[in-house]
């Protein structure tokens, strides 16, 4: 039992961070139908950008202390993945609106071809680490209820506070600020938006920011659980079935989504791997999130879609 | 002046169902296709064919077969890497099992394959579609790789995971040389080009692309999504499958799973993209443009760089020749979103009114 609670609670972080880049995905799906797949590549950017500039900073301005570069380093990626938000949405998304959904997804696609080799060619790619002071040692929780109790990861920890911080904040800064209200109009109806006087271009330079925001978030803690490497960029192809189960459009059902996988994912690899060779995670999400949609085509808490002729 | 169809009068039904029908296109096919059959081999040296023409023919004939799925049926795939990667498994395994198979027999075994994989991982299409629909069919490519990785059964238990296939034999012909393997891709390509091509023009063509336009309305006038959809799946499943046999067979000789990785299926879908959707003539634009870019940028970058007088390291120019191709695709997007075939068909129109404007 207690292994089994050890598990749940070992996938439910998990499927935090998964939720964490599925926001990426779902803010910027809603805002303007784009699916992006460079969502993955921005994690990236924004976490070698983070690594690198935590390193170098005290090298070039002469300070030794941690917590000041971490906050440098942050602010600076944070400068760079705006600029990059800036640079998508003037160079190409202008230019592709109103393009097939595959034109779309193929051209963001492009773009993390694109961010993927910049991110590289300007920062390296060896594996560095991110060190924003995360404890390492595990903790034991209920030891008077089970047997040598639960083992807790306390980075894992962490990350699940910081990770529903965000959530609460992107919440409020949707619900109760002016540009909030303008990005939830856009991502109902791009017409009828446009035509109370909100700033398309505008809205979706923000959601590309916020969507960037949400990437450095992710890559931090990815990065500073993993190292900051290449296959940080296959955490974004991890987080899809979130995001398909939980609905395309849905916040909250990115955060489910999220958990479920999470769940899902490390209950079949500890229960049922075993009986078929192991590594089954990869896809257990996908067909959970098939199985799903078979039921459910617009995901657990997508809008519903209607056809009409 | 040359290319038009004036005083080209169709008097019976079999010239007005030709599948080329106007002269001049059926002289300029007929001469490229005996051009690159016999032309072609006297022409090119031995390095050309392997880094080259033979992955361009094997990727142009799969992505034919992504095309059907895609831009004639409307049905965002994802997954194409796993068929090509079942077609070879399954060819493989009719190859391997079953004494004294024939090469053809076994390559068309393994499109078979292809086939019920790809209407089993279809049937989500018949509830969702769109962007869902790319998500789930990339379940089938996580799936199978995992599945040719771990499950022995698929490849013979061999200790290294990876297979290969020597001596391939056609009535005693041993394929080795590279115009041979060249002759076969093209042999294979030229008859499923045609195939596809007749096939797109007939009623299950017009379904397709009924449902592609719109299923709703599609289903409303008495066409049937579900055999329309699930047919388009087996049909492009099958041609997948067999360049992806022919991938394995003729191209690798020898490979393992990651052969046929997602980046495949997206580079299948670029190819698409960029040849332009819904044209067969278009996918094999798209695949010459895709298979040539990155040799291209990889011989033309050190002497860019010698120009200027930079030597770029052997990780720049991998990291630079990522950022060419990804920029060159989005810029490719914006300037042509309906692909090469769409300047094709501008040239053709251009051709037609020469030396007039209108």
């Amino acid at each position: 039992m207690g292994f089994f609670i050890e598990t749940l609670i070992g996938g439910l972080m998990a499927g935090m961070l998964y939720s964490l880049v599925a926001l990426g995905f779902v803010l910027i799906f809603k805002a303007s139908s784009v699916f992006n797949f460079a969502q993955g590549a921005m994690v990236l950017f924004a976490a070698l950008a983070m690594a690198r500039f935590s390193e170098w900073f005290p090298i070039w301005f002469g300070f030794d202390n941690l917590f000041l570069a971490n906050l440098l380093a942050f602010l600076a990626a944070g400068a760079l993945m705006f600029l990059m938000a800036w640079l998508i949405e003037r160079l190409v998304l202008r230019h592709l609106v109103n393009q097939e959904g595959a034109t779309l997804l193929m051209a963001t696609l492009g773009i993390s071809y694109f961010v993927d080799g910049l991110g590289q060619s300007i920062f390296g790619s060896d594996i560095y680490q991110i060190d924003i002071g995360m404890p390492k040692e595990p903790v034991f929780a209920l030891e008077n209820v089970f047997e040598g109790g639960i083992m807790l990861n306390l980075e894992d920890l962490y990350a699940a506070a910081i990770a529903a911080s965000l959530v609460i904040v992107l919440t409020l800064f949707f619900n109760k600020t002016t540009t909030g209200r303008a990005l939830r109009a856009v991502a109902d109806d791009h017409q009828a938006a446009q035509s109370i006087g909100i700033p398309l271009n505008r809205i979706w330079f923000i959601v590309w920011c916020v969507a960037g925001v949400v990437a450095l978030v992710a890559g931090m803690i990815w990065g500073s659980k993993l190292g900051v490497q290449f296959s940080l960029t296959t955490v974004a192809l991890r987080a899809l079935p979130v995001i398909i189960l939980g609905g395309l459009t849905s916040v909250p059902g990115a955060i489910i989504g999220g958990l479920l996988i999470g769940v899902g994912e490390k209950l079949s690899e500890v229960f049922l791997g075993s009986y078929v060779g192991g590594g089954i995670e990869i896809w257990f999400a996908y067909v959970l999130a098939l199985i799903v949609l078979m039921f459910r085509p617009q995901g657990l808490f997508g809008e519903k879609i209607i056809d009409r002729v | 002046m040359l290319y038009r169809e004036n005083g080209q009068f169709k008097t019976n039904y079999k010239d007005d169902q030709r599948i080329l029908g106007i002269t001049q296109d059926r002289v300029f096919v007929w001469a490229l296709v005996i051009f690159a059959f016999v032309g072609v081999p006297l022409l090119v040296d031995e390095y050309l064919f392997r880094a080259i023409l033979i992955p361009f023919l094997i990727l142009a004939l799969a992505a034919v077969g992504v095309n059907i799925l895609v831009g004639y049926c409307g049905q965002i795939s994802l997954g194409s890497g796993a068929f090509m990667a079942v077609g070879a498994y399954g060819a493989y395994n009719v190859l391997m099992r079953f004494e004294g198979m024939p090469l053809i027999p076994a390559l068309l075994a393994g499109g078979l394959c292809a086939t019920i994989v790809g209407v089993v991982f279809g049937i989500p299409s018949l509830r969702v579609r769109g962007l869902y629909l790319a998500v789930a069919t990339l379940a089938a490519q996580f799936f199978w790789d995992w599945a040719f990785l771990r499950v022995g059964w698929f490849t013979l238990y061999t200790p290294s995971g990876s297979v290969a296939v020597s001596n391939l034999q056609i009535f005693g012909w041993t394929i080795n040389s590279p115009v041979e393997k060249y002759w076969l891709c093209l042999g294979f390509l030229t008859v499923f080009a045609f195939l596809a091509k007749n096939l797109v023009r007939s009623a299950i063509g017009r379904n397709w692309m009924a449902i592609r336009d719109m299923d709703v309305a599609a289903a409303v006038i008495g066409i049937r999504p579900v055999y329309a959809k699930l047919s388009a799946f087996a049909v492009s499943s099958f041609i997948v499958g067999v360049a992806g046999a022919l991938w394995g067979f003729v191209h690798l000789g020898g490979w393992e799973p990651a052969a046929f990785g997602i980046e495949r299926s997206f580079q299948l879908l670029f190819m698409v993209i960029i040849g332009g959707m819904g044209s067969i003539m278009g996918s094999m634009f798209g695949a010459a443009f895709i298979v040539a870019l990155p040799i291209f940028l990889n011989q033309a970058l050190p002497v860019v760089g010698s120009w200027v007088g930079v030597t770029i390291s052997t990780a720049g120019i991998a990291h630079s020749e990522f950022m060419i191709f990804g920029a060159l695709i989005v810029w490719f997007l914006i300037v042509e979103p309906h692909g090469l075939a769409r300047l094709w068909s501008i040239g053709k129109q251009k051709l037609r009114v020469w030396p007039f404007p209108h």
